[in-house]
């Protein structure tokens, strides 16, 4: 099996989804795509089932916090033997940050959404376990959000009046 | 705190025990905890809980300019930084699109075949004194310090490297270094070959891997499990091999493949491995000697910190200096994710970069957390000492399962 051009992944997800994706562009050769999060479960199983992606690398997710729709989530799919990668994005608005999980498509996708949520609160609906992962389970805030300070903002011991910190 | 003790539900008559496997217990080699739900020796049921060594890497790399974000990734999988060095320079290399001479690319390539080597050393070697042979662990410990002391001739420390610089290395390898390297070419062989014969055909090992913790192929994709472990289901995924970084295409290696993904398998292809990683090394070091011996480094002054009697003696180089340690270089809005074989599986960093001094957002793709995944469903139907040496042979790694 030869390998994918990203112009012909782009076609035929152009020509299966339509208008319910749209090109972000393809930094450094990696094309990257936005959707929405009616289509999202649809396009990873066309991807797994008929265009061979079948190893999700990643999900992780990403704090705009001055944007319209802040909560990006991210998908990372590697399709092996076409030696293709695609990056697919998902924007969420902040009192709505639910979408449906990956996890029926791939069962890697547990954790990695358990990450998620236990660091941008993130709520993947269907999840089988949605818990914290790495954080304790009686913790209140979403650490990785731009809102939450690295370290406790009233201390001055450590202020840099010069270049700021 | 933990409230998540599962396990009387599926047990009216209370006749099975439950044991808390970790977080500190010798035999996990790392602070794991699985809780574990035995009927005698038999595992019924499991339950994972990580983070124990959480350390908030991404929040903290959020904050700190690019070279400050090399030793966090020194903390990942601490038995093979220069794999995690070398990967977080070359994806801020790829975001600021410098091209690395060929003699940088192969110094990079002897680094980090030498961290998989010490890396396969541990985690083979501690297979074996899993099994009751502490022999070979010891045996092979020797070169696994050999390689240690190699680092330290090359950076100056030994476990938490800090190996290299965006845009090259910090200093050029010394002679002490290479002869340290061609020592191991020569004496490495013969103990490597030494350390097979004690185990490939031992009755007692074969017995107590083969067979144990079999996983398909198709199992292993779903879980999305990456480096030896998926290699040992017969899927020859190698990034090396798909997508070569650091002039990988020049090399010519094999990337093993096992058939049923057991404990053997996977010990069969990270013994493989090792020997493929000499031949790179041997091909590098050749490779080596026929470019020029005082290159290090590109020449990108924008993003390689000056010498500091440049620093004192030449005004370009003082601004340089300042304007890199300040943070103040320009870099490009963008993404980029570039991922590199580490030694368990594929390490790959996710940066967004908003031109500002620090990342936007750095998401680390850790392979111990991802392969991790499966070690308690995988466990179920398990005697207990199986799932023991399971747990050497993933080879999971604390520090990069919790980052």
């Amino acid at each position: 099996m030869g390998k994918i051009s990203n112009e012909e992944l782009l076609q035929t997800l152009v020509a299966k989804f339509g208008d319910k994706i749209s090109q972000l562009g393809d930094p450094y050769g990696l094309l990257t795509i936005e959707t929405t999060r009616e289509s999202i479960i649809s396009i990873l199983s066309f991807l797994k089932v008929e265009q061979n992606f079948i190893h999700l690398t990643d999900i992780t997710a990403i704090h705009y916090p001055e944007l319209e729709k802040p909560f990006g989530v991210i998908y990372h799919v590697h399709n092996l033997a076409g030696g293709i990668r695609i990056r697919i994005k998902v924007f969420l608005t902040a009192d709505d940050v639910h979408i449906p999980t990956a996890s029926e498509i791939w069962e890697g996708a547990n954790w990695m959404e358990r990450e998620t949520y236990d660091f941008f609160g993130i709520i993947f609906d269907g999840h089988p376990d949605l818990r914290r992962i790495l954080n304790v389970d009686d913790m209140t805030a979403f650490p990785m959000r731009k809102e939450y300070p690295l370290e406790d903002p009233n201390r001055i011991d450590k202020k840099d009046y010069f270049f700021g910190r | 705190m933990h409230n998540h003790l599962l396990i009387s539900d599926n047990d009216p008559q209370n006749e099975l025990s439950t044991l808390n496997l970790g977080p500190t217990h010798p035999a996990t080699h790392g602070v794991f905890q699985n809780v574990l739900q035995l009927d005698g020796e038999r595992i019924v049921s499991g339950v994972s809980t990580i983070g124990y060594i959480h350390r908030a890497f991404e929040k903290i790399a959020e904050h700190r300019p690019f070279y400050q974000i090399t030793p966090l990734t020194d903390r990942l999988n601490y038995c093979s930084s220069p794999i995690n060095n070398m990967g977080w320079h070359m994806t801020v290399e790829k975001m600021l699109k410098i091209e690395m001479p060929k003699r940088v690319d192969y110094m990079r390539v002897i680094v980090m075949e030498l961290a998989r080597i010490a890396d396969h050393i541990v985690c083979n070697g501690v297979l074996g004194v899993d099994t009751g042979a502490f022999t070979g662990f010891l045996y092979m410990m020797q070169w696994r310090e050999h390689i240690y002391e190699i680092y330290e001739e090359i950076c100056g420390s030994r476990l938490t490297t800090n190996i290299g610089r965006i845009g090259g290395f910090e200093r050029n390898f010394n002679h002490i270094a290479f002869d340290k390297i061609r020592v191991l070419l020569d004496k490495f062989p013969a103990v490597l070959k030494e350390f097979e014969a004690l185990f490939n055909r031992n009755r007692i090992f074969v017995d107590r891997t083969k067979d144990v913790a079999p996983v398909t192929a198709e199992t292993a994709l779903s879980y999305s499990w990456s480096g030896p472990i998926l290699r040992a289901t017969g899927v020859d995924y190698d990034v090396r091999a798909q997508e070569p970084y650091s002039s990988y295409q020049d090399f010519d290696f094999e990337v093993p493949v096992g058939t049923n993904g057991d404990v053997y398998n996977r010990f069969l292809v990270r013994n493989e491995e090792m020997w493929q990683s000499l031949r790179m090394i041997e091909q590098a070091m050749d490779k080596i000697s026929k470019e020029d011996p005082t290159i290090f480094h590109a020449p990108v002054p924008e993003f390689y910190l000056p010498p500091k009697e440049e620093v004192y003696n030449n005004m370009e180089a003082l601004i340089y200096h300042f304007k890199i340690v300040m943070g103040e270089i320009d870099t490009p809005k963008t993404e980029v994710y570039h991922s590199v074989e580490g030694a368990n599986g594929e390490l790959g960093f996710y940066l967004v970069n908003d031109g500002g001094r620090s990342p936007y957002r750095l998401h680390f793709r850790r392979p111990s957390f991802i392969n991790y995944q499966m070690y308690a469903p995988m466990s179920r139907g398990m005697v207990l000492s199986d799932a023991i040496i399971n747990m050497s042979s993933l080879n999971v790694i604390a520090g990069e399962l919790d980052a």
